[in-house]
């Protein structure tokens, strides 16, 4: 879950599970999911990673498009 | 000044029905996108304690790895007389197949057919990306014309190797089917309607007697040379002229039409 | 013979008229193997029309649908008995029946229900080969019993009943077999033992049955359960088959079955099963009236084979007969069991059937040529 400590993370991404497909990286609108690669993870693959959290809408495009199951998506909370 | 935060709300997470382990599939392989659907089908519906699968042969035949439930494995093609006796001996169970293009329209022809015009009480779903993976990229019955696969190098040549067969056409003209659909998963708008046409699969096996099948136009990057995306353009473009999309027969709202002679 | 549990009288077979007693009733041997089936509770029956067993499907397709049970005629026999391991895999009593032609379609099944330990009971009503061959009453899938029939490291249980009321019996002990060890088991009959019609006393055994622990019905408060036969790991695919194994031995160990009849001063010894055991037994009778004296030796599992009484009876007699309706496949066998003891053949091809005189000449010339071995 996202700390309230710093900047609400509306997408979490599995890296372990990625297999960097990039399906994700076409059909975010916001083209704020790049694959990282300066990492690769357990399975040998550079993981998706979200570049900046401030434009996502939470639309979870990525996950709808993720053979992997790797997103979990969050609404933008409102502050009271 | 205290901020009340309000706890995030989830939009999506990984359905509970798919298991932990991680796919065997290529990276982008329109398998995994299917199992999920599926999986959020049977979290959303309820169905996992009676739901019983059939697996097939192909990259698929792990699917009993993915999807936390009772699995049965099933001989080449055979799945749909599999399914069969097990929903005739469980008549309380939910049972799917999950099924290639060579599993349903090569090998297994003759099962899918029977079982479609005996209407038996199963959802069929039917993975139609116009090659064999598993073997290594060959050729299958809906390979489109001029494909290049590693059975047809320079093209499929209709004089050799005939047409690409429209088997879900065909087992739509059976009154035993209560619901035929096509769908594709070539981009997210797709694979929503897709998810759907399973969806209405699901509910046809639940409310009246008959067979549904649900066929989605998926990709197999590697054996097409396509990176994932470029396979989903192709999807979009090229493959459904061949097997255009919609909605082929949809009986559930009516009666069970075989009584009538629908 | 064995025999377990105490006969239990179930409902008389449709038509019967009901007695104080238990009278015999004369069957067509096809409906009584059926009959016997539905009494010892199967609870889906899957087929596919082909002589000359197609009275068994039109039983299963009378009885069983007044009974609320499951009956299927499929498309195939591919079809039939894929539909059986289907019903097989949710813990239910599967019977499925065909004839030669049909049993080969059926390998590739029987490799898989065996791989994955399920429980079936399939009846070969055997008739002429190879090919499509002719209707007649035949031995010759033998081979393709007992040598696993499909592909892979596997055996199967194979019954051989010698008359109609003892295919009743046998149907009943093959659903407990089937059961006991987790595998698919067959019963070999031929075309006249399908089609003749004899006395069978209607009374049935339930066979035990528990498949609690591994059928499938929908993961409903228990963990899921995959039923397969892929184990892709060579090191796992051998501990698979090292336990399959162990299970064989375990079953050929406890679970062979014979007959002898008057082998006790025999000194020559006819080996044969089902239908050339009964012509057999005729022979036996002409060549003891005669003053030959001759004994039967009548394997009822022809797999797991008798092959220790085999080569116990060999050691006592100077030669043994071997009597099949093919061109000889129980004889490598016995061959193997008797070792130095010679083994005779007569048999008959094609739907033909071996007559006593046959027999009995074979048995005579038997006699004369190990003269030497007295």
């Amino acid at each position: 879950m996202p700390d309230t400590g710093r900047a609400f993370q509306p997408v979490e991404i599995a890296s372990e599970r990625c297999k960097g497909c990039e399906l994700c990286v076409g059909v975010c609108p916001k083209h704020v999911l790049e694959l990282d690669l300066s990492s690769v993870n357990g399975i040998g693959h550079h993981p998706v990673t979200l570049t900046d959290p401030a434009p996502c809408t939470s639309c979870a495009l990525c996950a709808r498009v993720c053979p992997d199951a790797v997103f979990t998506v969050y609404a933008r909370p409102r502050v009271a | 000044m205290t901020t009340a935060i309000v706890q995030p709300r989830v939009i999506y997470q990984r359905p509970s029905v798919l298991t932990d382990r991680p796919t065997h599939y290529c990276p982008g392989c329109g398998h995994g996108i299917v199992h999920r659907l599926i999986a959020e089908l049977i979290d959303e519906m309820g169905l996992a304690s009676r739901t019983i699968g059939v697996a097939s042969v192909g990259c698929s035949v792990f699917a009993y790895d993915y999807l936390a439930v009772d699995f049965v494995e099933s001989p080449h093609g055979r799945a749909p007389a599999v399914a069969t006796g097990v929903r005739r001996a469980r008549p309380e169970a939910f049972v799917f197949t999950y099924q290639g293009d060579g599993d349903l329209a090569a090998i297994g022809t003759a099962e899918i057919v029977h079982a479609a015009a005996r209407g038996e009480r199963i959802t069929v779903v039917f993975v139609n990306n116009g090659i064999y993976g598993m073997t290594g990229g060959q050729m299958a019955p809906t390979t489109l014309l001029g494909q290049r696969t590693t059975s047809s190098p320079t093209g499929r040549d209709p004089g050799l190797a005939g047409y690409p067969i429209p088997i879900t056409e065909m087992l739509a003209l059976l009154p035993g089917v209560t619901y035929a659909a096509r769908g594709s998963i070539a981009d997210p708008g797709e694979i929503g309607r897709t998810k759907a046409m399973l969806r209405r699969a699901f509910e046809a096996q639940v409310w009246v007697p008959g067979l549904s099948i649900v066929e989605v136009l998926s990709t197999c990057p590697v054996g097409w040379g396509m990176t994932a995306s470029e396979a989903m353009r192709h999807v979009g473009d090229a493959v459904v002229a061949t097997y255009p999309l919609g909605v082929l027969v949809d009986r559930v709202a009516e009666p069970a039409g075989r009584a009538e002679g629908t | 013979m064995t025999q377990s549990a105490s006969a239990t009288a179930l409902a008389m077979p449709a038509g019967a008229e009901h007695r104080r007693e238990v009278r015999p009733v004369l069957m067509k041997g096809n409906e009584a193997m059926a009959e016997a089936a539905i009494q010892a509770g199967c609870d889906a029956y899957f087929g596919y029309p082909i002589t000359p067993q197609a009275e068994l499907l039109e039983h299963m397709a009378r009885r069983m649908p007044e009974l609320g049970r499951v009956f299927v005629q499929a498309e195939s026999e591919l079809g039939a008995i894929n539909m059986g391991l289907g019903a097989a895999a949710t813990g239910a009593k599967v019977l499925v029946s065909s004839s030669s032609p049909g049993i080969s379609l059926m390998a590739e099944a029987m490799s898989y229900l065996a791989g994955s330990e399920l429980p079936l009971v399939l009846i070969n009503v055997m008739r002429g080969g190879p090919g499509l061959g002719s209707i007649g009453p035949s031995q010759s899938d033998y081979f393709q019993a007992t040598r696993g029939h499909g592909h892979g490291d596997y055996r199967v249980p194979v019954l051989a009943p010698a008359s109609i009321a003892e295919a009743v019996e046998l149907v009943a002990d093959a659903f407990e077999l089937a059961a006991r060890y987790r595998t698919p088991v067959m019963l070999l009959a031929d075309g006249i033992q399908g089609q003749a019609m004899e006395p069978v006393v209607p009374v049935y055994r339930l066979p035990s049955w528990d498949a609690a622990a591994w059928e499938l019905g929908g993961a409903n408060g228990r963990a899921p359960r995959v039923v397969r036969s892929l184990h892709l790991s060579p090191e796992d695919l051998e501990a698979h088959n090292r336990h399959l194994q162990a299970k064989f031995a375990d079953i050929a160990a406890r679970e062979v079955r014979w007959a002898e009849e008057e082998l006790e001063d025999a000194e020559v010894a006819i080996v044969a099963y089902g239908t050339a055991a009964r012509v057999a037994r005729t022979a036996v009778a002409r060549g003891r009236a005669r003053g030959l004296r001759l004994g039967l030796l009548r394997p009822t599992t022809l797999w797991p084979f008798p092959a220790e009484p085999v080569r116990r009876l060999a050691e006592r007699v100077r030669a043994i007969v071997v009597v099949e309706l093919s061109a000889g496949q129980m004889i490598d066998d016995v061959r193997l069991a008797a070792d130095r003891t010679p083994v005779f053949f007569h048999g008959r091809m094609g739907g033909m059937v071996p007559t006593p005189g046959a027999i009995l000449d074979c048995a005579r010339t038997a006699w004369a040529l190990t003269e030497a071995r007295r």
